[in-house]
């Protein structure tokens, strides 16, 4: 348990990606079985115990300092779990701390009589951080910025693998994933995939542009809308129905409509939309449905969703991913054609002569929820990552707004001395004042020649500090490029910027002359733009 | 150590300018240029220039000469560890407080009643001054920095332990530790010495003559070298210390990837860590945790305490709660940072 608890803790203070996987890595390297089992359940969202209730951790606290020193201590910390972890005085009686193992399998075991007593057994022989990480098992998820993909590709890394061959047999493994690490450490045989609705490790393409497309036959390629939902798996075997996000992230439980509509085997590439009517909803419509445990009846008639499929990998207990993608996708279609299912639908091919023609079906197609074009090898096996050459996406030019610099905060890591998160505005008329809103923020965009000119900036036009953000004179126009606009309950605006870049600095441009709230409001999308679904 | 009916309010209390002992006409700690000042110790919220006349340990002396440009003009008066001297009326003696080097806590003795200002201490080892004398008396002061159940600073060891261990998981990068130029410098330098790492400590420029100080009274530091004494070094896997500032300041940038860790009792909440941007926070005090408070307040005995800057509501409660007549004593000068 202290070993977990040191990496959560640490992991909790480093934010680059490759740090964590050093992080995970080396502690999946030394901890021993069951515990790193337990560990990266824990990290990627598979530990399932009866969790213990605030109101206990407050009990504790209370009763060990009263209620006086205890209050004033929560209100300092402002965090329940972590309070109670600082306070608690160990018992140097108490014997040898827990290891992860004997926590997990102990919890999944005690009855809720029985866990004040263990937990307080647990408290008196863990140091803080051991206590700490502990209360936050205890009270939900660990938030310390991992994905399970990420916790994977640590895993991973344990044994020289790629990621997708954890993610080929994950779903048919279960914590604490003892023959998953004696394949990766001990050179065991691989686990095999022996679970039905195993999710296998997508295809996924690279950018490119304009200039790039002339190098290559257009011929030899078949062009598809991006759309603009998000990238899911429909993987039905052995009577086991899922759907996975991308990452292999099993979404099922958030989308019953979608399972519920699985009346066959084989596994589909396709884009999770939500539909209303026959029109694509917009992406923050799908939104509503994303992240969730459970969904409600109300959900399901309000966000009803939908998968446009544009691959099969698996079909009537064949592996097409070998065969070119002329020949899946011809399979594809035959399998639609032969009875209607109202949830799914066909991804078309977009019929064009050459790039020329293509670049016009781009330019002309304005409406909401397409991003641009997808373009794929026409004898292009499926691959799983993202390798370079067979398929590629073409995304449509982004939006772009003057905004005002308002705030910027300090960046970490390689970036710690650099005023490198930006937060901008727009202006807006509020009882005749005209004041400016903040829409977005942003930490990339830019090249690090000017990332030195911002910090210096921000540097010398400083007016207050809070913490790491400085606030800064209202005179800098930064040119945003972003993707999709949305109304937002959440933001003090009214809207929500979708992957929100820095395009240009505008030195030349007054900030009084940047863009308004009305300006920006005008780009939303209207319903009737929408895209249509195809009827099969 | 008679009480008598002697209110100690009466012959020590604080005024705008700082605690002022009246039959003694001297101040403690003053927060401005006075005529007559008994210093604590040489932080700059304690140890001011400009003091017609000045009396502290040897080495809080040193410090002030060494960080002060007028101190020649200050009348410099003494006093070691135990020594006693009269001050007009008053019995001034100073005791080992265990904070930094030269730092003391000033026991003063009039009328038979005896009040002693702690100033700023801690109870647990620190090798680069003597511990904390706890000295029986009628009205202790007491600092409340950490006076708050969640201050419960772990051992130095596991903190210097976790330091190596990140140093050990990213070798290629460039570990930066923000510490205090006076006192958490030298104390981390040394407390990387007793866990056995012998490697050269980088210092930034800043840090240089407080380290060079603690040498000339006898604190081995080892091989330390200032940053700005090389241009081929690339400071992979190396430790620097520097102050806390310079970590956000463009100064940093010529350090592979960086690892901003910070050292200071305020890194065991994770909200004040993350607020200074730390990615390793070290839970490495000069001031006393809760439990020391508590404990402290105990060891002394004093039926009278009053508590002094930070935060006095918590132990105030708590030494009334065990029966000692205990109140805040709001002191000019006195910042919550710098611990």
């Amino acid at each position: 348990m202290q070993a977990f608890a040191q990496l959560l803790d640490s992991l909790s203070f480093e934010a680059a990606r490759n740090a964590k996987l050093r992080l995970i890595e080396t502690y999946l390297r030394a901890a021993p079985d069951p515990d790193r089992g337990w560990a990266l359940a824990a990290l990627t969202g598979g530990l399932d115990f009866p969790t213990a209730k605030p109101a206990l951790l407050r009990g504790f606290g209370q009763d060990w300092i009263g209620p006086e020193l205890f209050a004033l201590s929560y209100d300092y910390v402002g965090d329940l779990a972590e309070t109670l972890a600082l306070i608690w005085e160990p018992d140097p009686a108490a014997g040898p701390p827990p290891g992860l193992g004997e926590v997990v399998e102990t919890l999944q075991r005690a009855t809720k009589t029985q866990t004040p007593a263990i937990l307080k057994r647990w408290l008196d022989a863990l140091d803080s951080t051991g206590r700490w990480a502990l209360l936050k098992l205890l009270t939900g998820a660990p938030r310390v910025g991992v994905s399970s993909r990420l916790a994977k590709q640590a895993a991973a890394n344990l044994g020289g693998q790629p990621v997708d061959a954890i993610e080929e047999i994950w779903h048919g493994l279960s914590p604490p994933y003892r023959p998953l690490f004696d394949w990766l450490t001990a050179g065991a045989p691989r686990p095999l995939t022996n679970a039905g609705g195993a999710f296998l490790p997508p295809m996924l393409a690279n950018a490119i542009d304009r200039a790039e497309l002339d190098t290559l036959d257009p011929t030899h390629f078949r062009a598809e809308w991006k759309w603009d939902g998000i990238r899911v798996q429909v993987a039905a075997s052995g009577g086991v129905k899922r759907l996975y996000s991308r990452a292999g992230e099993d979404i099922s439980a958030a989308f019953p409509d979608i399972v519920d509509a699985i009346d066959f085997e084989g596994v589909f590439d396709g884009e999770l939309l939500v539909r209303h009517e026959d029109a694509v909803a917009p992406f923050n419509d799908l939104q509503q449905r994303l992240n969730r445990k459970r969904v409600t009846p109300r959900m399901l008639e309000d966000y009803p969703a939908h998968v446009r499929l544009y691959d099969v990998l698996r079909l009537d207990g064949q592996d097409l991913r070998a065969h070119g993608f002329d020949e899946r996708h011809a399979r594809l279609e035959a399998w639609m054609a032969q009875i209607p299912r109202p949830r799914f639908d066909l991804s078309p091919l977009v019929p064009f002569r050459d790039w020329i023609h293509l670049a016009e079906l781009r330019e002309a197609m304005k409406r909401d929820g397409i991003e641009g074009l997808m373009l794929k090898h026409r004898d292009s096996s499926y691959l799983a990552g993202r390798p370079r050459g067979p398929w590629f996406k073409w995304k449509r030019d982004p939006m772009l707004a003057d905004c005002v610099l308002m705030y910027a905060q300090r960046g970490h890591g390689k970036r710690s001395s650099f005023y490198s998160d930006f937060s901008f505005g727009c202006w807006r008329e509020i009882d005749g004042r005209r004041e400016l809103a903040p829409v977005g923020k942003a930490y990339f965009g830019f090249t690090d020649e000017e990332l030195r000119w911002l910090d210096k900036w921000v540097r010398d036009h400083t007016t207050n500090r809070f913490g790491p953000v400085r606030e800064v004179t209202q005179e800098l126009v930064l040119e945003v490029a972003f993707d999709g606009i949305a109304r937002s309950g959440r933001h003090k605006s009214g809207l929500a910027l979708r992957f929100p870049r820095i395009h240009r600095i505008r030195r030349d441009k007054p900030a009084a002359e940047a863009d308004t709230i009305d300006n920006l409001l005008r780009l939303l999308p209207s319903r009737d733009g929408d895209t249509i679904i195809q009827k099969t | 150590m008679a009480t008598g009916t002697l209110n100690p309010r009466s012959w020590l209390y604080p005024t705008p300018r700082g605690l002022y002992c009246e039959p003694g006409d001297f101040y403690v700690d003053p927060a401005v240029a006075v005529a007559r000042a008994v210093i604590t110790h040489g932080h700059g919220d304690h140890a001011r220039p400009g003091h017609r006349a000045a009396l502290a340990t040897p080495e809080t002396l040193a410090i002030m000469r060494a960080r002060f440009e007028d101190m020649p003009n200050t009348a410099q008066q003494p006093l070691a560890y135990g020594e006693s001297v009269r001050l007009g009326e008053v019995d001034v003696r100073l005791a080992p407080a265990g904070h930094i080097l030269g730092s003391a806590q000033a026991v003063l003795e009039y009328r038979g009643q005896r009040i002693v200002v702690s100033g700023d201490f801690k109870r647990r080892p620190d090798p680069t001054c003597p511990p904390f004398e706890p000295v029986p008396c009628d009205v202790f002061i007491t600092e409340a920095t950490f006076a708050l159940p969640v201050f419960n600073h772990p051992p130095d060891t596991s903190e210097i332990g976790k330091l190596l261990r990140s140093v050990a998981t990213f070798p290629e990068r460039t570990h930066l530790v923000g510490v205090y130029a006076l006192g958490k410098c030298q104390r981390v330098i040394c407390l990387l010495r007793a866990a056995g790492y012998d490697k050269r400590i980088w210092l930034h420029g800043t840090l240089v003559p407080l380290c060079m100080l603690y040498q000339k009274h006898g604190i081995d530091l080892g091989d330390v070298m200032p940053v700005s004494d090389t241009v081929l070094e690339t400071f992979k896997g190396a430790i620097v210390l520097c102050p806390p500032s310079a970590m956000a300041d463009r100064w940093s940038r010529r350090f592979a990837d960086p690892v901003a860790a910070v050292c200071s009792g305020w890194m065991g909440v994770r909200a004040r860590a993350r607020q200074r941007g730390a990615e390793l926070p070290l839970v490495i005090s000069d001031h006393a945790d809760w439990p020391e408070l508590t404990r402290t307040l105990a060891d002394v005995g004093a039926p009278r305490v009053w508590v002094t800057h930070g935060r006095e509501e918590a132990l105030v409660h708590y030494a009334r709660s065990i029966g000692i007549d205990a109140e805040a004593l709001h002191l000019a000068g006195r910042e919550e940072e710098g611990a």
